[in-house]
Formats: C-alpha cells, sequence, structure tokens
C-alpha cells in the first residue's frame, strides 16, 4: 500500500506520516502542494491520496479534480484532511469525487476511521 | 490644483470669516489714511487673528473629513463581513491570534500533560526492573533458593503485566503528544492569512493618505467594490481554519457534523 501525502505544511505531512505508520501504513511520500503532487501520481503508482486543501499553487481541490479527470488516476481513492470547514466546501468536494473528507483538528481516531471505510467500501466493490 | 480647492473651500463655506477679513482691511486704509499707525498695527494684529482662525478652521475640516474618512472605512469593513473579503477581514485579526493564543496554549499544555502523565510511568518501570534485577542476578548465578525462585516467578510476571500496560500508555501518550503539534499547521495558516490582511489594510492607509491630500476626495471615498470583486473571481476560495465557528452557520461544527453532511449527500 504506497501512500502519498500533500500537505504544504511539513509538520503536518509528519504527523499524518506517523499515524499512517501507527496503523500499518510505512510506504508513503509527500509534497507540498498539486503541482508537486501531480507528476508524483502519474509517475509512480499510488494506492492512496491524503491531502490537504489550502495549499499554494495547486489546491486540493484542483489536485482532486485533475486526479479524476485523468483516466490512469481517476479511480484512486482520495481522503481530503483540511481545517476548511465550510459546507458549501465539503459538498464541492463530495461533488468532485472525494472519497473521505476530514476536518483539521482531527484525531487518530477519526483518520484512521475514515481510511478504513474508504477501504472497506473499495473492498466491498 | 489642490491648493486652489481648499481656498475654494474655504471660501465657499467659511464666507463670514472672508467679510471679517475685508472689514479689516477696509478699516486698516482708513487708519492708514488717517495716519493713525498704532490703530493701524492693531488692525493688522485683528488681521492675523483672523487668518488664524480660518487656518484653524480649514485644518479641524480636515482633520473631521479624514476621521469620517477613517469611521467609513471600519463601517465598510463591517458591511462586508459576509463577503470574506481581504479587506473586510481585517476586522477579524484580533480573533485570528486569538485563536493562534488559544492553539498554541492548548497544544503546549496537551503536551506537558502527557510528558508529566508519562513520567511516572517511565520512572515506575525503572525502579521495578531495578527491584528485580538482584533477584535476576542470583538466578543467573545458580544462587538463588526455590522459595525466592517461586516468589520472583510471582514478581516477574507481574512486572512483564505491569510493563505491558505501562507501554500502552506511554505509547497513547506518544501519538497524543504526535498529534498536538497540529498547531503548527492551524496557526501557521491564520498567521500567513493575517500577515496578507495586514499588507492589504497597508496598501489601504496609503490610498488613505493619499485621499487626504483632498479634502473632497476624502468625503468620496469607497474601499468595498475592489473587495466584491475578488468575491466574484473564485465561488470557493480557502479560508483556513475556523476561528469563530460558533458564531457562524455556514461552517461545519467538527468532524461529527461532516459526516452527517457526506451521509446526507449519500456518503
Amino acid at each position: 500500500m504506497k501512500i502519498l501525502i500533500v500537505d504544504d505544511f511539513s509538520t503536518m505531512r509528519r504527523i499524518i506520516k506517523n499515524l499512517l505508520r501507527d496503523l500499518g501504513f510505512s510506504n508513503t511520500q509527500e509534497a507540498d502542494d498539486g503541482q508537486s503532487a501531480l507528476p508524483l501520481l502519474k509517475s509512480n503508482s499510488f494506492d492512496f491520496l491524503i491531502t490537504d486543501w489550502n495549499m499554494p499553487g495547486m489546491t486540493g481541490i484542483d489536485l482532486l479534480k485533475a486526479v479524476r479527470e485523468d483516466p490512469d488516476l481517476n479511480s484512486l481513492p482520495v481522503l481530503m484532511v483540511t481545517a476548511e470547514a465550510k459546507r458549501d466546501q465539503i459538498i464541492a468536494a463530495a461533488q468532485s469525487g472525494v472519497n473521505g473528507y476530514v476536518v483539521k483538528p482531527f484525531t487518530a481516531g477519526a483518520l484512521q476511521e475514515k481510511i478504513e471505510k474508504i477501504f472497506d467500501r473499495i473492498d466491498g466493490s | 490644483m489642490q491648493a486652489s480647492e481648499n481656498q475654494n473651500n474655504g471660501s465657499t463655506s467659511d464666507g463670514s470669516s472672508n467679510d471679517e477679513i475685508l472689514v479689516h482691511a477696509k478699516n486698516l486704509i482708513d487708519q492708514l489714511e488717517g495716519g493713525r499707525s498704532h490703530e493701524a498695527y492693531q488692525v493688522i494684529a485683528e488681521l492675523n487673528k483672523a487668518r488664524d482662525i480660518n487656518l484653524f478652521s480649514e485644518i479641524g475640516r480636515l482633520t473631521r473629513s479624514l476621521h469620517d474618512a477613517m469611521a467609513e472605512f471600519y463601517v465598510d469593513i463591517n458591511i462586508n463581513r459576509d463577503n470574506r473579503s481581504e479587506v473586510s477581514q481585517m476586522a477579524d485579526a484580533p480573533d485570528r491570534l486569538n485563536y493562534v493564543i488559544e492553539l498554541t496554549e492548548a497544544a503546549a499544555n496537551k503536551t506537558m500533560d502527557k510528558v508529566e502523565d508519562t513520567i511516572p510511568v517511565g520512572k515506575k518501570i525503572q525502579a521495578d526492573a531495578e527491584e528485580l534485577k538482584p533477584e535476576w542476578d542470583k538466578v543467573l548465578s545458580g544462587e538463588i533458593k526455590p522459595q525466592e525462585f517461586r516468589q520472583l516467578h510471582k514478581k516477574m510476571g507481574g512486572f512483564i503485566d505491569s510493563t505491558i500496560e505501562s507501554s500502552q500508555t506511554v505509547n497513547s501518550a506518544l501519538s497524543d503528544i504526535l498529534l498536538a503539534q497540529d498547531y503548527q499547521d492551524l496557526t501557521g495558516q491564520v498567521i500567513k492569512r493575517v500577515i496578507s490582511l495586514v499588507q492589504g489594510l497597508e496598501t489601504s492607509l496609503v490610498d488613505l493618505v493619499k485621499m487626504a491630500a483632498s479634502v473632497e476626495q476624502i468625503v468620496g471615498i469607497s474601499s468595498p467594490e475592489a473587495s466584491t470583486e475578488d468575491v466574484a473571481i473564485k465561488d470557493i476560495v480557502p479560508e483556513g481554519p475556523v476561528v469563530n465557528a460558533k458564531s457562524r452557520e455556514d461552517v461545519v461544527s467538527g468532524q461529527d457534523d461532516v459526516d452527517d453532511l457526506l451521509s446526507s449527500l449519500g456518503f
């Protein structure tokens, strides 16, 4: 299981990386915005994408849209982990094809639950 | 141009002081023609006084206009709060910085609480192991008596159980400490936003100073046009952490709210 973590704050990437390692996912890579994430996604075979929303360069929502528009990437599960908490934003993310949405600050439990839920759904389908 | 505007302003809005100067001027000519130089100097003094009064009232008008412009500026901020434009959010800056203080304080306290909880756990593991050490050494050297061995056997079982439990406590505390560092991301986003707001305010202030050069321009101040344009460019602009979630209805109050909203959308 190869996971890409995209966030402009290195501390948050580290936190997510450590939490994922606790959950048994140690094969992770990092990118600091959508622009640097997209080429990584295209050139590597990632199984899961965790992205922030508000980032300079390319935002997480634009990254999500780009992933869904790319025939090679459109089935990649995407979890958004963000401080953006407006209802309109959550609806927009859902409409753009996000698989899960976690608002910051989050708990380790919430992250685990969302990740497991996404994988359960993928396995079940 | 500016000077003539100011003069116009003075003459149209304060005609009585001009009349007063005219009266003094005529009086001055009369006094000089009559050869009364002492009285003439008194009239000149009166004229100076009238000029000062005129100047003070002009400065007063300018100050009032500036004050009105500043007041209008802040009213605009409040009116446009819903637009969430850069300028309108300036009023949020203290809220945002207070949010930074709250988050950093909470993170510091949480980290210290967890460290304080964990230190005695580590110390207990060390003390228990140190207590077992001499007896274990006896086992290794074959000096232990059967009765002592039976006691050690029991103690060892207890030690293993408590070490497992203690390790879980330590691991969970370390995980909480790790997660507590999320404040850096959240406060960083807020501080970046405040920086951009301050830069926006600086630009606005420069504009205001330019406006102050002309009283008429100050009265005609308007800042919201640029901001409404900003909002129109993009429907959904990232806003960063919500610092006043309780007083807003357009944001979710937490993960449960997110889950409810998503499940209502068929997730």
